[in-house]
């Protein structure tokens, strides 16, 4: 039971040379079956996320959710999916056919790519890119352009303006996930996610960096286009989004990438920030390790769900005020600040973990206060514009 | 002919073709797509070449970059979605007789490298992307054009900010 994974690809090496293959080939073969059995897999899963996420929501509401076809309600996502498969395809007039196509296929590869570097257990990984941290945010920037060009392609005013402000929305936040990718990666001196798990066999990376962790959370929510940042549709302002002319099977691509995408953010959050498989006995019982694994990003999955169960939607320049405001200048200072902390305590001989949370509680005071002061400052002045509202121009309210 | 060469000559094949479609087809959306075609096979490229750090960045400033242009390019194209004048005009085959005496001059050139036709020399044992990293702050290689690029980025983004600040900041309200 040392290396089960280990044995199953021998395993699987010496069975396809056994049939006469050259060893390089069968490797080839293997990595390409090992790819599709992986997306498969993932794509499978989402027939139970789905339906967890709406039983959860239910329970949230205060109501019972799917709860009529099978024991309860499990296979109600099968029951929509032979739906979504039995649908006419309709395709409207005037759209741009290759584009309006291959958008869905990008989206959902820009979601399952992800999984190419995520180590789940010990010896168990796609692959090891040392650049592993860039790559996870390169394959997220193939997500944005799937965006666009589904929203262009539709020849719909509705779905272009839904585009628009998806991409608005996702450019702006991928900067304060990019800059608080940084933290675990500095902490662990490489960019490939094996190192950062290896790297956190001590501690977990939450407890070092708890400021960098919310904000890569934050950020990864609102990469996903969840509530309270599910923006890009709206049904009573631009009617859906940017899938609006989708249907059938086409949208049913949208919608299982958006809700891989949020269990992605799990395992993304808990591989970066909360020892990946790391757990006790992982090291000896890699299954154990699996276990731990998808038991975190379960948790932090979870935490997902329960935000957008409970916040509302925020406006759209509330979005970006709360990104280039708040969000960016926070990463930006914690990039600096754990930079310079963490290079001094190596220097000091003091303790990496006390000295990096000290900074980030000061910084976490020092946020406070700053937030603190804004708000007196803007309830100050609404007070004001409220007492002599004839006196001043409308328009300064805002 | 290895894998890897056939794999080589393919992605320079439709990186070629790309660039030439970017300059060709006639909607300006569809030139940006052709250009993220072109470039995501430069990523390929560089991949093949072992430098998967240029690769990974080829896609996230390029290909990432790219979707703001598509945007600019709708919002520009959208009133002459009809469009649908000539692509080229007459002295077009200037255009391509210049690119090919440049091609042949370079193919010259780079056949009388003493390093053609070498085969492929192993890696340094050490991490390359741990050398470039380094390579960006030593003081000897490459610390002062890397300082000098941040501090022109930084101008450029206060320029930008500077030029989209609105003309009557006081009448706003100071907000």
């Amino acid at each position: 039971m040392g290396d089960p994974f280990g044995l199953i690809g021998r395993w699987l090496i010496d069975l396809v040379t056994g049939w006469g293959m050259e060893p390089e080939a069968a490797l080839t073969l293997l990595r390409f079956l090992g790819a599709a059995i992986l997306a498969t897999v993932l794509l499978l899963a989402c027939f139970f996320l789905i339906v967890a996420e709406r039983k959860i929501l239910g329970r949230f509401q205060d109501r019972y959710g799917p709860n009529r076809v099978g024991p309860w309600g499990v296979f109600q996502t099968v029951a929509d999916f032979v739906k979504l498969i039995g649908k006419e395809i309709v395709v409207p007039d005037g759209i741009d056919k290759p584009v309006y196509w291959l958008a869905p296929l990008l989206v959902v590869m820009s979601v399952v790519g992800i999984w190419a570097v995520v180590p789940f257990a010990p010896g168990f990984r796609g692959t090891d890119l040392n650049v592993g941290v860039l790559y996870i945010v390169s394959i997220g920037a193939i997500g944005t352009l799937g965006i666009i060009m589904a929203g262009w392609s539709s020849n719909n005013k509705f779905a272009l303006l839904g585009a628009f402000r998806a991409v608005a929305q996702l450019v702006s936040y991928e900067i304060p996930m990019v800059l608080t990718l940084l933290i675990p990666t500095m902490l662990a001196g490489s960019m490939g996610v094996t190192a950062i798990v290896e790297a956190q066999k001590d501690l977990w990376f939450i407890a070092a960096a708890p400021l960098a962790a919310a904000v890569f959370l934050i950020s990864s929510v609102a990469e996903n286009g969840r509530a309270p940042f599910d923006l890009m549709e709206g049904e009573s302002e631009i009617v859906a989004g940017f899938n609006i002319e989708y249907g059938g099977l086409a949208f049913g691509m949208f919608y299982v990438g958006e809700f891989l995408h949020a269990f992605t953010v799990g395992v993304l959050f808990s591989t970066l920030f909360l020892g990946g498989w790391r757990g006790p006995g992982a090291e000896t019982y890699p299954l154990l390790g699996l276990f731990y694994f998808f038991a975190k990003a379960l948790v932090v999955w979870f935490v997902t769900v329960w935000v957008r169960a409970s916040f509302p939607r925020v406006r759209i320049d509330q979005l970006l005020a709360l990104n280039w405001k708040f969000l960016t200048p926070l990463a930006l200072v914690i990039v600096a600040l754990t930079a310079v902390v963490d290079k001094l305590a190596a220097e000091q001989g003091w303790s990496q973990l006390l000295a990096l949370l000290a900074a980030n509680a000061v910084l976490a005071l020092g946020m406070f206060a700053v937030l603190g002061a804004y708000g007196r400052s803007v309830r100050k002045r609404e007070d004001s514009l409220r007492g002599n509202a004839a006196a001043l121009p409308a328009r300064s309210a805002r | 002919m290895t894998v890897l060469q056939i794999v080589f000559l393919v992605t320079g094949l439709v990186t070629l073709l790309a660039g030439v479609m970017v300059v060709a087809s006639p909607k300006l959306v569809h030139a940006a797509l052709w250009l993220i075609v072109s470039l995501a096979g430069v990523a390929v490229l560089f991949v093949l070449l072992n430098a998967n750090f240029l690769a990974v960045v080829q896609v996230v400033v390029y290909i990432g970059a790219i979707a703001i242009l598509v945007i600019f390019a709708v919002m520009l194209t959208r009133r002459v979605m009809a469009d649908s004048g000539p692509t080229h005009n007459p002295t077009w085959w200037l255009a391509l007789l210049s690119a090919l005496v440049l091609f042949g001059g370079l193919l010259a050139l780079i056949t009388q490298l003493p390093a053609f036709g070498a085969t492929e020399a192993a890696l340094p044992a050490a991490d390359s992307l741990t050398d470039l990293g380094t390579s960006l702050v030593d003081v000897n290689r490459y610390l002062l054009p890397f300082e000098v690029a941040s501090v022109l980025l930084l101008a450029a983004l206060i320029g930008a900010m500077a030029v989209a600040r609105p003309a009557s900041e006081d009448e706003e309200g100071g907000a």
